[in-house]
């Protein structure tokens, strides 16, 4: 299973490589959203900075939604499912390796927007020794729900617009918790912000596991 | 021994229509066997059935001793499909489509460089994106992965389709060879004179049925209408 998620993981991360979506589409969104969050609160620069963390990751995971879908796209051309169905691929480590290609592109789109809310909200970031897991594991967590429900509808003529409709309410608590660690990161108040990391742990890890044990199914069924 | 194809009155339904309607086909290890009949036929949908991927729901459907009414999936990786899909990436090149394909089975790297040799495709095309091949080239690479993963049973869906004069004698020739080398093909043709020159036997599909092959004709008669070989 391990081998067949490498193996995956680079194919998808080679192809991202080749077409460079996730740089050229992906962060100028993302970094649209934080403008334009910046231009709605513009008048109250004190409300701007206390929302940072709530906007940011509202930032990263709309473009997450782009990325899974993306990460899902790649298989629908061209019999490309049916031959992923056939390639004797582990449905356990096809769904990891993808849920580790969209977890880098993730990460490093956050790098980027933690720039960009420093820079654009004049926020500042402490406690990285928190700030930085809590962005690891909140990319790992966006990326197993996003892989989870896009092979449920990677098969399905509407993917494009079911995905959001399933994914938005099950990234709900990721979103919570995410949000609360990152400004206790950002307040220097990391004691409270190891209980969200915590629970952000948590639903990433059982993500993880559901999205692993229930692949094979997603697939044929999906 | 065990057939490698056994399926006894299989009914394999897509959507709410079946599809395969109670079809009735054995096929031993190491024959090729041609599948014809009109469009919409149920030709396509009995090589998926066998791939494992659309579910058998009533009758027997056995393949490479996998009962694909309880388990589609554990005959997936033993098979090799040619559809009229690529089932390739486009934006990868035709020496990362293989690794990839090939590697996923276990496929060695002598494989792989084997298999490309074979087709044609280790030259420069190699490390060209799929996306900027012919219609042919990429028929071509889809063979190469079908090769290069060496399945026990070939499903081959009009494997001339899209090829020149060359590349469709190449398809007779992988045939030829798989089947020596112990495969199991099953082939749907609409070229049947070219066809039958490979295949050991010939079985029609109509209306999402195997027609029955026609009563043997008395001794001293001509050879049997679905002989072909």
């Amino acid at each position: 299973m391990w081998r067949d998620a490498a193996l995956v993981a680079a194919k998808d991360l080679r192809i991202e490589a080749r077409t460079r979506v996730a740089l050229n589409q992906l962060a100028p969104f993302a970094v649209l959203v934080l403008l334009l969050f910046a231009f709605a609160f513009d008048a109250e620069r004190t409300v701007l900075r206390g929302a940072t963390p709530g906007l940011f990751w509202v930032a990263i995971l709309l473009a997450s939604l782009l990325a899974v879908q993306r990460a899902f796209a790649l298989e629908r051309p061209d019999g490309l499912r049916d031959a992923v169905r056939l390639s004797g691929l582990h449905p356990g480590g096809l769904f990891l390796g993808k849920v580790a290609a969209v977890a880098v592109q993730l990460f490093a789109l956050e790098a980027l927007l933690a720039v960009g809310v420093v820079a654009l909200y004049d926020a500042s970031l402490s406690a990285p020794l928190l700030l930085v897991p809590t962005c690891i594991v909140g990319a790992l967590g966006l990326a197993a729900v996003g892989c989870t429900y896009g092979g449920l509808t990677g098969g399905q003529r509407v993917a494009e617009t079911i995905l959001p409709l399933l994914v938005l309410p099950a990234l709900a608590p990721l979103l919570l918790a995410a949000t609360q660690a990152f400004e206790a990161a950002a307040e220097d108040r990391p004691g409270e912000g190891w209980r969200w990391l915590a629970l952000l742990v948590a639903f990433a890890a059982g993500y993880v596991g559901l999205g692993t044990a229930t692949f094979g199914i997603l697939l044929d069924d999906g | 021994m065990e057939p490698v194809v056994d399926l006894r009155g299989a009914v394999a339904v897509a959507g709410r229509f079946p599809a395969l309607a109670g079809v009735d086909l054995t096929v031993e290890r190491g024959e090729v066997v041609l599948l014809h009949g009109p469009n919409g036929a149920g030709k396509t949908t009995l090589l998926r059935g066998c791939a494992g991927l659309i579910p058998f729901v009533d009758g027997q459907a056995r393949v490479l001793g996998c009962d694909l009414r309880v388990d589609r999936r554990s005959v997936r990786h033993r098979v090799g499909l040619l559809s009229h899909a690529t089932g390739l990436y486009d934006d990868l090149t035709v020496l990362d489509n293989l690794r990839f394909w090939g590697r996923a089975v276990g496929a060695e790297g002598d494989d792989i460089d084997a298999a490309m040799a074979r087709l044609g495709l280790d030259g420069r095309l190699r490390d060209v994106p799929v996306a900027g091949l012919s219609a042919g080239q990429r028929r071509r690479t889809s063979l190469a992965v079908l090769v290069s993963r060496r399945p026990e049973l070939w499903l081959l869906d009009e494997p001339r389709a899209g090829l020149d004069a060359a590349g469709r004698d190449l398809v007779d020739g992988l045939i030829g060879d798989a089947a020596r080398a112990g495969a199991t093909i099953l082939l749907s043709s609409h070229e049947l004179d070219r066809a039958a020159v490979v295949a050991d036997r010939s079985v029609e599909v109509v209306g999402g049925q195997v027609r029955p092959p026609p009563a043997r004709a008395p001794e001293g008669a001509a050879a049997g209408a679905s002989d072909v070989a």
